[in-house]
Formats: structure tokens, sequence, C-alpha cells
């Protein structure tokens, strides 16, 4: 098992006539990802021949899913364009809709959350993130899949790099799934959403949670951990050394007054009952020893 | 990008939201003409992007234009809490007879967002939220739906406005809105909202924070960015397209891909330079996904600038970024900068082609690079070199 998508996943790329989107596509086929057309409107009826698999282009997501019966998208689309494209999948109940695009207007993501909430048949994971992998199963997004292997640790973070990181740390024992849920103020999916799935998947023996400043995401976090996680769980909170009112590389990463601090979000989680490690290293020890390896 | 009173004023004027005649100055012979201009008696207001300037002497009522010339004087120069006070706002004086509050904020807990409306206005409002609660009304806005004539007219109702202001509120409170969505802004505050003794409802002092992702449809917003306050630092990364932060109080650089790794590595180097005297991360910067050489040179050459920096620490993990093009962009970038380069830099690599990356910089063998296996290891020796 795997949280959110799994070897029968259908992806379509909406941006895959795109450089980015070209060349993730070519990345995601290569490691094993059903990938089975794109969307481009206005380039509907194209065929694009990538490293020898030809994927047919649709204008819009429902003709794709009609066409092919995908069940997942993943979004490439610059951001003056991610809102529509965004729409067009939430109007089409595309199930999942993994959003990489960053840099997209608050405004816009706020919208689109929104929207999905309205029509209630999507669930939405980024924007700003680098998506989501279930190691030789599928891989959605550009998160590395020759890093590590299948295993029974669930990862989530809002973070990208750190994600690749803790993933090397325990490369040696092996993911369930890893969710990058993005840095950005809104993102449709959150750390609570993904620790529900990984305690209900029964692949999922242990879980690692990232987190970084700004927002009180990782205090709900704690508070949903210490109501409904029984499987172990070890954190990690990356921007101690933030000064206050700096947005430090993710738009939503920003200490607001005494607000969204690095040291709240690592109490709120010890006071969970969730180990923290001081570095990413120490946080993988820590996971280590709760997995008795 | 948060903004400045004046600025502010100016935006709620083009949308149409009642203020009071302002005009910006950064002499106190400016001063003086804005207020002449203006007539009558007029208020002196320094800008400075921080709260509490009044308690602080930044706010004065001038009698006439010679007045407001002696006030801004006083003003201008003042320190507000580490804000050198550059510019005062003129402002018409009004006849407050009461003060409300409004904002419009987004609402990341929640996702959407939210409309905050108190009858008691002028305060703190965090001390409004925390002594007396049930005056402030907290009312959710969808980003889908917005805040219409008949949403307006709810929230007044819920903020318990007197009758005689609800309608003026109400239209107060749709413009706001129109500032907000259109503006790509994620705080518009007023605070005072008053109803002056003639009975209109005024926005006599703005807050507004504007989202930077929205500037490729905002074009109008770069004017509103303050270039003399800004780190020069900052600055000249900014021209770079160079995601930079720049840190008080700190010795090692830091270089690295990816926010959430950058923001990790700052604090693994402030924990590892605990046992070197307190040594501290000197800056954030993080090169993102596609680390050219250019981009190596452009950062060390900033990192390198900055007369803090006793030491560098770069840290990459090649997810999609190969760890041989960072190797490349190190070695290139250290004969582009030549003899500009005179600090130690410690290399962490990981990840995708690692050991390509290694033997480049191994074969390299620059005098000043030195690599380490681990994050944590390579912190503590970074913290080590800024400490000698």
């Amino acid at each position: 098992m795997s949280i959110f998508i799994g070897a029968e996943s259908k992806v379509i790329v909406q941006g895959m006539t795109g450089s980015e989107g070209t060349k993730h596509t070519k990345r995601m086929l290569k490691s094993g990802t059903k990938v089975v057309g794109g969307v481009t409107p206005g380039k509907g009826g194209q065929v694009v021949d990538i490293d020898g698999t030809h994927l047919p282009v649709f204008n819009t997501v429902q003709e794709a899913m009609a066409a092919t019966g995908a069940n997942v998208s993943v979004v490439f689309v610059p951001p003056k364009f991610a809102k529509a494209a965004v729409i067009d999948a939430i109007d089409a109940a595309m199930p999942l809709v993994v959003v990489i695009t960053e840099g997209i207007p608050v405004h816009d993501s706020a919208y689109f959350y929104s929207y999905s909430l309205q029509k209630g048949t999507t669930r939405i994971i980024g924007p700003n993130c680098p998506g989501l992998i279930s190691p030789e199963q599928s891989n959605v997004g550009i998160i590395p899949s020759d890093i590590t292997k299948r295993g029974p640790i669930g990862l989530v973070s809002k973070s990208g790099t750190l994600t690749y990181q803790m993933m090397y740390e325990l490369r040696d024992i092996g993911f369930s799934t890893a969710v990058g849920i993005g840095g950005d103020p809104v993102i449709g999916t959150t750390h609570i959403d993904c620790l529900r799935a990984f305690q209900d998947d029964p692949e999922t023996k242990a879980i690692v949670m990232i987190g970084e400043i700004g927002g009180d995401a990782e205090e709900r976090a704690a508070a949903f951990i210490k109501e409904y996680v029984r499987k172990p769980v070890a954190g990690y909170v990356a921007g101690f050394t933030a000064p206050e009112g700096k947005t430090m590389g993710h738009a939503g990463a920003i200490v607001s007054g005494s607000s969204g601090t690095a040291q709240a979000k690592k109490d709120a989680l010890e006071a969970a009952g969730v180990k923290v490690g001081q570095t990413p290293s120490e946080t993988a020890q820590l996971l280590r020893g709760l997995l008795g390896q | 990008m948060d903004l400045y009173e004046y600025q502010a004023r100016d935006l709620f004027e083009k949308h149409t939201v009642p203020v009071l005649q302002g005009a910006v100055a950064t002499t106190a012979d400016e001063a003086e003409r804005a207020a002449s201009a203006m007539g009558g008696k007029v208020v002196v207001k320094a800008q400075v992007k921080v709260g509490g300037r009044g308690k602080a002497g930044g706010v004065k009522l001038a009698t006439d234009a010679k007045d407001a010339h002696e006030k801004a004087g006083a003003i201008l120069g003042m320190d507000i809490k580490g804000h050198t006070v550059h510019k005062v706002m003129i402002a018409q004086a009004a006849p407050i007879a009461e003060e409300y509050y409004v904002s419009i904020l987004l609402d990341r807990s929640n996702r959407t967002f939210l409309v905050m409306a108190s009858v008691a206005g002028g305060m703190d409002i965090e001390e409004v939220a925390h002594t007396a609660p049930e005056k402030l009304a907290k009312v959710p806005v969808s980003a889908v739906e917005g805040i219409s004539r008949a949403k307006a007219a709810e929230i007044v109702a819920q903020a318990k406005f007197p009758a005689e202001v609800a309608d003026q509120v109400a239209d107060v409170l749709v413009k706001l809105w129109e500032t907000f969505q259109s503006e790509d802004a994620t705080l518009v505050e007023v605070n005072p909202l008053v109803k002056t003794e003639d009975g209109r409802v005024i926005a006599l002092d703005g807050k507004v924070t504007l989202d930077d992702n929205a500037d490729f449809r905002q074009p109008d917003h770069e004017a509103l960015i303050d270039h003399a306050t800004t780190n020069p630092l900052e600055a000249a990364a900014k021209e770079k397209g160079l995601n930079y932060v720049k840190l008080d109080n700190g010795q090692v650089g830091i270089i690295g891909n990816g926010a959430g790794l950058v923001m990790s590595t700052l604090d693994v180097v402030a924990y590892a330079g605990e046992k070197f005297g307190g040594m501290r991360p000197a800056n954030f910067l993080d090169i993102g996904g596609g680390a050219s050489a250019q981009v190596m040179a452009d950062g060390l050459s900033i990192i390198l600038g900055d007369p803090d920096v006793k030491s560098v620490f770069v840290n990459v993990f090649g997810g999609i970024t190969a760890c041989d093009a960072v190797a490349n962009g190190i070695v290139q970038a250290l004969e582009l900068l030549g003899a500009a380069a005179t600090k130690p830099i410690v290399v962490r690599l990981d990840g995708n082609n690692v050991l390509e990356g290694r033997a480049i910089l191994n074969a390299a063998n620059h005098p000043l690079v030195e690599q380490a296996e681990t994050m944590d290891g390579a912190a503590a020796r970074a913290a080590e070199l800024a400490a000698r």
C-alpha cells in the first residue's frame, strides 16, 4: 500500500508541452509512472514523443480523462496560467491534482482551494511542492526516484530538498510514500491529511514529519497526532535562526511577531510525543530508534 | 512587501475608499509646503514600517504650516524601534467622534480570507482580541465569493456598528475587498476607521501587505519598493535574481539549494557554532534547482563581499541538480572571482552524481576549498574556520 498514489495511478501532465513539463514527464516515465497523456489548451490532438513513448495532448482535463482514464494530474503550468489549469482539473472532477508550480499568487491558490472544497471531488497537493513518490510504484512530480526504495516509512514535508535529504538519510530502510506538501501559505493537502493517511495505511510503520517556520500547521498537526496517530513519529522543524518578518525562500516561511516560530512548533510536537531532532541526521537517527533499527 | 502608511492611503484613494488629504515629505520644508497647500491644522506622521510610533512621539498635531515645519523637523531622523524616520506624511486633521477597526487578511490556518471588525478601534487590535474578544468580529470570506454588499452588511451587523454608520462602513468593506483583491494584498488594515464629528466614515490610518508572487501582474507595485532602506547586499542579490536574506551577527556565509534545506543549514550551523564561540550563519541564500556556474559565481561573490563573513558553507543535495554541475559551478566561480575569493569554503555535496562532483573538486584542488562528507560535519568545520 501507499497513500494518495500507487502502481495503478494513471497520470496526465498539465503543461506537458512546456520545457519543465517535458523534462519531468521524461523523468516520471523513466521511474515507472504510468503517464498517459498531457493537457495544453490549444494543442489538443498533437502527439508528443517522449523517449519513444507517444503521449496524446488534450485541450482540457475532461477530454484527457475521458480518453485515458487518468485519475491523477500533475501541474507544471507557469504561475500566470496555473489558476485556470487547476480549475480545469477541478471542473473535470479529477480526484488528485498535484501542483508543482512555484510562485502562484496566493489569491489564486486560495481561490482554487476554496473552489475544490465547493466541488468536493478533488484533492490538491501543493502548490510550490515537489510532488509525491511511492517508490517502485508511482512518482508524481519532481522527486528523484533513485534515492531510495519501497519500505515502511511515511514522510510528509513542506520542503523539497529536505524531503530528498531525509529519504537519503533513511535510504536503507525505504518509504511507503513521501509527500512534499509545499511551502506556500495556502496549500491543498496539509501535514494532518498525510498523517491521517499514513496512520490508516497498513504498509507504513513509522512517520517522519518535516515542518518549517510560518503559520500554525505544525501545531495543528501536533494536536492531531495526539488524538489520532498511534504509529511512532519523528519530527524536524527548520528555521530556528530565521529573523522575524523575513520570508525565507518559501512564500509561507515567515515568522510574524511571536507566531510561527520553529521553537513553538518543536515544543508542540514534543508535547504530542513526537521525537524531534536538532538536525536532519539526528531526526533520521531518532526514526531508526523508533523502528528498532 | 509591507507598504508605508502614505502608500496605503494612496491605494485606498485609488479604490475610492474614503481618506483624508495626505502628502509625503522627506524634509521639513517639503512638509511646510504640503501643510500650507492643505491649509488649517495637519497631523505630521512618521513613516516607518513598525507599530507604536504614536507612543514613540512619531505623530504630532501641527496648528499651521510653520508648526508643521517644526514638527516634521523633529520627527525626521528620529529612531523608532530601530527604524530611522526618512519620510513623514502630512495629513489633514479631522475632528474624530468615534474610532473603529476593520481589516481583511489571509487566514493561513483556515486557508481562506478573514475580515476582522470592531467598534473598539484606535488601539492595538491584538490587545482587543485578548482583553475583549467579544468586541472583535471575525468573519471568514471565501476567495470565490468575496465581499458583496450583502456580506458587508452581515459583517457590519456582527460587529455591532451603530446604525447611523452601518451603510458607510459596509461601503468601506466592499471597497477594501476590491483593494485587497485587485492589488493582490494579503493584508489590508484600517486602524482607526473613524466617524468624524460631522458623521463621515474615513480611513485614517492603513496598513497594506502585498503578495510578491503577484508582481508579474502588478506592474505598478515595483514603484512602491523603498530601495533606500533595503540592505545593499540584498539589493545586489535581488538584481541577480538570487533568493538572499542577510542575517545579523553571523560569520558563516551559507549557500544551498532549496528553501527548506537552506533554512535547515542555517540552524545546523548555529547549532554546531555553539562549540566555537557562538559562530552563526550570516545569510540565507537559496540558489534553487539549476545551479549553473554563473549562479554559483553570483552567489559566492555576494557572500564573499559581505565583510561579516569569515567562512562559507556550500550545502547541496543533488535532487534534480547534478552534483558534478554544482562542482563545476564552484570551480568556475572561483576562476571568475580570482583574487576576490579570499575566505575558506567548506563544500558538502550529496545525491545525484555525487562521486563525479567530489572528484571534480578534488582535481581542482583549490586552496580555499575543502570537502566534508556530511551536513553536520561540514557545518562544524565551517564554524571552526570562521572562529579562527
